[in-house]
């Protein structure tokens, strides 16, 4: 066991080092000169010029500049923005609490809806329900999500001003950061109507950020479930005289669930894009929004640790199902 | 609505430990995160308000609303007659604010202004690097050519030594970058080994000190007891950071905020009719333009140059890109400057007489050209590329095909000042109000020739002859008479096609009393009051 | 790491029929896949003859008429059918003309990764050891970023334009068919009939193009079909952020985005933009999906 986990630990090594590679080497293939970039109508003088160069170590070659950088990276280092001034890694870890917790209430309203609508979509096969499950994932699974929330904002905020447009929780409200996720914060903080308010802010943002995986794990699922109830031991736990809830809910789901499960593991990435979209669409001030941020304020050293940090978060979710995996099946165990 | 904001209020007022019955809270719908809390290594109005305006004082203030300069944390001061030596004569008993991180042993004094000084002057200064060592006002108005010494005569005397007179000196003391920062703080936190932390919980002699802030999402303030001009009739102050305009609105008409800055354009019709919100306006200290490259042919023939002034449908532009927060522009100086001659005559829209100029200079069949769009909004340019994209469509009429350019920023003005564009969109901000920080830096010979601003590259010896005088003048009224004359050649010569000034709007709620916008786009909210 | 296409085994056995005939036989019974095929003729249809079928130049403004409501709304009229946007331009003009660059978008991107793709794929699998391990780590690296986010970061080095946004979701869309590719070579090249080509000597480019490569097509097309739909997806998504095509061009993705401000305002600037990113978008999926059921062996049993 403990040599399974340790190979697969050592199996991204690699991967890492490529990923600091890859996001030092993007960000310096970046034309144009940062520190021009960040004067105005004004322009810089040479000498301030050079002088800020060196104070970013913009001006050494560039294997130094990354022997440099990987060696602050172990250390924690990722640089500092170019824009605020504030260490990359400070900013990320306080805005990194938001764009998990819309994830995951993505991901929860994904299952919550996409689980059972699969499931029965696949026991009343070729049904109306069928169908019209099937074609509103299709749609969901086609649905450009930055359209997707400017239509949900014009409907629910604008027409019937019912949720607010952007933000994660009213003004009124001062709560502390004590976990940064702001649904735990406003519960801890007693201030009555405060967890109301977060809730009400995560509801649109929430359902755009959860429409393309809420498709797919309901087309995953209806799938996975088709194939399992047409094995043998289904057909015979049927003839056995079974309750169809019992054998859907206990034998087939059972099975059903690991590909779902695999699914949701590899949503990870593209709920992260998601994220980027949503989180700039409703001013929802997470890792998403800040990353577009850098990218048009040419904030290199955002840039680069936000890549490298956010690879290294998808990497560490994947290493994790992976090891799941291994506990839950130890014939993966000995794969390789 | 109300009642949850003033009983939210009076939470948040405990928890800041300000008596619950009279607590008022207002809440400003900024429209991004400040860049860092230290105004003098910041360029953006959006860090100023956040930071210098409301927890920072300087030595003078412009008045409220206004550009006069009044006394700040200075009560007077003496110039001297070569106009070099500038003595302040600072004001007794101003506290320091008292926060998590610092409790001052001290008043406000002469100590406090010379480090707020070094800091960005003297490299040995040991917080000159702290932060960051980019100072670019200080640099940008020339501070470190300028200054021959700053002293310290007593603990309530200060003295500025210049190496040239400098007119605007004194209202250069008022921008953000001269904020007046805490000494003693400073040192406690090097000595603690956390010199960073002074710009991260500021502590300033301001009218609100910080309580706390989270990126993108909110910072709050509340009001600083002793402040020296009396504590701020509201109690505590919250910047709700709203980027998207929309949203904005939305917020205030739904009573979520009182204030909020840059309002859509497209939106200015819908709020004046709105009974429930005010809407401020004020011409900026800015212009937009449109430059030729007089040196490059066909520029060269001031005919042309006219003839595209009149080709281009000026109107149109401020009716789709400004859509009201801009007034057309016929002068190279903003109308809310002193000597801004209103009798010069813009350019009417004429595409007949454009052609007819075209053909009599040669080029009546038209020819190709560029014409660049700056990639990124500027205070004085909402939109350049959709401006290029109107232009681009009038010109197609009078056979000129222009080609619409971009490069990234800092690339862009570099090339722009390099001459390598033939028609290029640019604008200026001006700092302090003078004609010369526009005139000259914009259209003077000596920055035609080297690399500078002036990316007409336009050398017009008339019209440099009045500037350079009127720069050497100190009587007020001649230098008016100069630029105006000055106006009179620009308008002949047309080495711009004039865009737009742009009118900086706020809307206001009306549970808000006395607030001002003040001509240089600040936000200020001591003085403002809740019914 | 299984993904939903990786499974498919490619077709190996054949029926009595043509395949051909085989396959439309049972691709036309499929109603959505059909559906879609009509609608993507249809947008081929009108990418061609777009400038015969907008009613204006899709870039010209229209100075009398700033954000006119559609034809059905109060002050709307035929001249502008589906209104104006900020500065008078049709949006209906503006939304055929997109059909143009989308289409375009969608067939460069998915040749340019597709050909790449396969390429490196080809490689990987033939030749075993330092090629495979350097071209599948890449992958692995690439597969660790989100796709938005690596597009983005593309778009930040090449600058944004439309051409840029194509390379950078051509990049994005790359490790699937290298990793298809290599996956349906490796399970080829244990097969009889190429162990028999490569004993009668046949050279390894004969083999590996000759070969191996028609036998995997299957998967790839399927891919290549889906891919369609990612591609104009993610280049709406660059064009929403600003970072693909630029105005004036009528990309849809950056027509959205130009018209943002004017949601709560004008709702006829936002919605018909993306009405034609999820029909599009929806068509590819449709016969992608029919193209998969299809060339699927195992569930046409």
């Amino acid at each position: 066991m403990l040599r399974f986990i340790l190979t697969r630990v050592s199996l991204i090594i690699p991967t890492f080092v490529g990923l600091t590679l890859v996001a030092f080497i993007l960000v310096h293939l970046i034309p144009g000169d940062p520190i021009e970039t960040l004067a105005g109508e004004r322009g810089i003088d040479a000498e301030r010029h050079a002088r800020l160069l060196s104070e970013y170590g913009l001006d050494k070659p560039l294997p130094v500049q990354y022997a440099v950088y990987v060696g602050h990276v172990l250390h924690g280092d990722f640089g500092l923005s170019l824009i605020t001034h504030q260490s990359v890694i400070r900013e990320f870890a306080a805005l990194f609490p938001a764009t998990i917790e819309l994830s995951v209430c993505a991901v929860l309203f994904a299952i919550g809806l996409g689980l059972p609508a699969g499931i029965i979509a696949a026991v009343k096969r070729n049904t109306p329900f069928d169908h019209g499950v099937m074609a509103t994932a299709l749609a969901g699974y086609s649905m450009p999500i930055f359209w997707w929330g400017l239509l949900l904002i014009l409907l629910f905020s604008g027409w019937l001003a019912l949720t607010p447009v952007s933000g994660r929780i009213s003004v009124e409200y001062f709560v502390e950061p004590q976990t940064g996720f702001l649904l735990i914060d406003s519960l801890l903080s007693d201030q009555e109507g405060a967890f109301r308010s977060a809730v009400s802010h995560l509801i649109l943002p929430t359902i755009v950020l959860g429409t393309v995986p809420l498709a797919v794990i309901a087309r995953m699922t209806r799938s996975a479930m088709l194939e399992v109830l047409g094995e043998d031991y289904i057909r015979t736990a049927r003839a056995k005289g079974l309750p169809p809830y019992w054998v859907v809910g206990a034998h087939a789901l059972r099975n059903a669930l690991i590909p779902v499960v695999t699914v949701i593991g590899l949503q990870i990435g593209s709920l992260f894009a998601g994220a980027i979209l949503t989180e700039t669409i409703f001013s929802w001030p997470g890792v998403g929004k800040w990353l577009y941020e850098a990218v048009n304020r040419r904030d290199y050293p955002v840039l680069q640790g936000g890549v490298l940090l956010i690879g290294t978060v998808v990497m560490a979710v994947n290493l994790g199902i992976d090891l799941l995996y291994g506990l839950i099946n130890p014939r993966i165990r000995h794969t390789r | 609505m109300r009642h949850t904001i003033i009983a939210a209020a009076a939470v948040a007022g405990v928890i800041a430990g300000i008596p619950l019955a009279q607590a008022k809270t207002l809440v400003y719908c900024s429209e991004g995160s400040p860049e860092n809390f230290y105004p003098a290594i910041n360029t953006t109005g959006t860090t100023f308000d956040a930071s210098s305006r409301q927890i920072y004082d300087r030595l003078v203030e412009f008045e409220r609303g206004t550009t006069k300069v009044v006394p700040g944390l200075a009560e007077s001061w003496e110039i001297a007659k070569d106009s070099k030596t500038f003595t302040f004569h600072l004001r007794k008993g101003v506290k320091w604010q008292t926060t998590k991180s610092f409790t001052p042993s001290r008043d406000f004094n002469a100590d406090d202004v010379l480090f707020s000084f070094e800091r960005q002057w003297k490299q040995d200064n040991p917080f000159y690097k702290v932060t960051s060592d980019n100072h670019s006002y200080f640099s940008d108005m020339g501070f470190p050519k300028l200054l021959k010494a700053v002293s310290k005569v007593d603990d309530y005397t200060v003295r500025f030594e210049l190496n040239e007179p400098e007119a605007p000196f004194l209202a250069d003391l008022a921008m953000d970058f001269a904020s007046i920062i805490s000494k003693e703080y400073a040192e406690k936190m090097l000595k603690a080994g956390t010199p960073e932390k002074v710009d991260q919980d500021p502590v300033g002699t301001g009218p609100f000190m910080l309580v706390q802030y989270q990126k993108d999402a909110i910072i709050r303030y509340k009001a600083h007891p002793d402040y020296y001009l009396g504590k701020a009739k509201i109690d505590d102050l919250v910047f709700a950071i709203t980027p998207d305009v929309s949203v904005r609105l939305q917020k205030l008409k739904a009573g979520e905020c009182h204030v909020m800055p840059h309002p859509n354009p497209a939106d200015l019709q819908s709020i004046r009719q709105d009974t429930n919100l005010k809407l401020f306006d004020q011409p900026g200290l800015n212009i937009a333009y449109l430059a030729f490259q007089t040196q490059k042919k066909p520029f060269t023939d001031k005919h042309v140059r006219q003839a595209i002034s009149m080709a281009i449908n000026k109107k149109a532009i401020l009716d789709a890109v400004y859509q009201g927060a801009g007034v057309a522009a016929k002068n190279p100086i903003p109308p809310v400057m002193w000597s801004y001659n209103d009798d010069v005559k813009d350019y009417p829209y004429d595409p007949a007489t454009a052609k007819k100029l075209l053909a009599d200079a040669g080029v009546g069949d038209g020819f190709a050209t560029d014409l660049w769009a700056m990639p990124v909004q500027r205070p004085y340019n909402p939109n350049a590329r959709r401006i290029a994209e109107l232009m681009q469509a009038d010109l197609a009429k009078l056979g000129i095909t222009a080609e619409i350019k971009t490069f990234e920023w800092g690339e862009y003005r570099k090339r722009a000042q390099n001459g390598e564009h033939q028609m290029v969109e640019l604008g200026w901000t001006g700092d302090n109000g003078d004609p010369d920080n526009f005139l000259h830096v914009l259209l003077g010979c000596d920055s035609a020739t080297t690399n500078g601003s002036n990316v007409a590259k336009w050398c017009y010896k008339p019209f440099d002859d009045l500037i350079i005088e009127a720069e050497h003048t100190t009587d007020i009224e001649k230098r008016t008479d100069l630029y105006r004359k000055a106006q009179v050649i620009f308008k002949d010569e047309a080495p711009w096609f004039t865009i737009a000034h742009s009118v900086q709007y706020a809307v206001v709620s009306q549970k808000v009393d006395d607030f001002r916008l003040s001509p240089f786009g600040h936000h200020q909210f001591y003085g403002v009051d809740l019914k | 790491m299984v993904t939903e296409v990786a499974d498919i085994v490619p077709v190996a056995q054949r029926g009595p029929r043509h395949p051909a005939r085989e396959f439309w036989d049972y691709f036309r019974t499929n109603h959505g896949a059909v559906g879609g095929l009509m609608i993507i003729i249809g947008l081929l249809l009108l990418a061609a003859f777009a400038g015969v079928v907008a009613p204006h130049s899709p870039i010209a403004t229209h100075n009398d008429a700033f954000l006119r409501p559609p034809v059905w709304e109060a002050g709307g009229s035929w001249t502008y059918p589906l209104g104006t946007d900020a500065i008078g331009r049709d949006i209906l003009s503006r939304v055929i003309h997109g059909s143009r660059l989308s289409l375009l978008i969608g067939t460069l991107a998915v040749s340019i990764a597709f050909l790449c793709g396969v390429a490196l794929g080809l490689v990987a699998g033939f030749f075993r050891g330092i090629p495979e391990i350097g071209i599948m780590r890449l992958v692995d690296i690439m597969l660790t970023l989100p796709s938005l986010l690596l597009a983005m970061v593309v778009v930040a080095i090449l600058g944004p334009g439309l051409i840029n946004a194509m390379f950078a979701v051509a990049i994005v869309t790359l490790p699937a068919y290298v990793r298809i590719t290599r996956a349906a070579v490796i399970a080829e090249r244990a097969r009889d009939y190429v162990v028999a080509a490569r004993v009668a000597g046949a050279g390894r480019w004969r083999l590996m193009f000759s070969t191996v490569l028609p036998n995997c097509m299957a998967p790839l097309i399927v891919q290549a079909t889906l891919g369609f739909s990612a591609a104009i997806l993610d280049a709406a998504s660059l064009g929403f952020l600003g970072l693909g095509a630029q105005p004036p061009l009528p990309e849809w993705g950056t027509m959205l985005a130009d018209s943002r401000e004017f949601v709560l305002r004008a709702w006829w600037v936002v919605t018909f933009p993306g009405v034609a990113i999820l029909v599009t978008v929806l068509a590819f999926n449709l016969l992608g999906d029919g193209l998969r059921d299809a060339l699927d062996p195992k569930l046409k049993r």
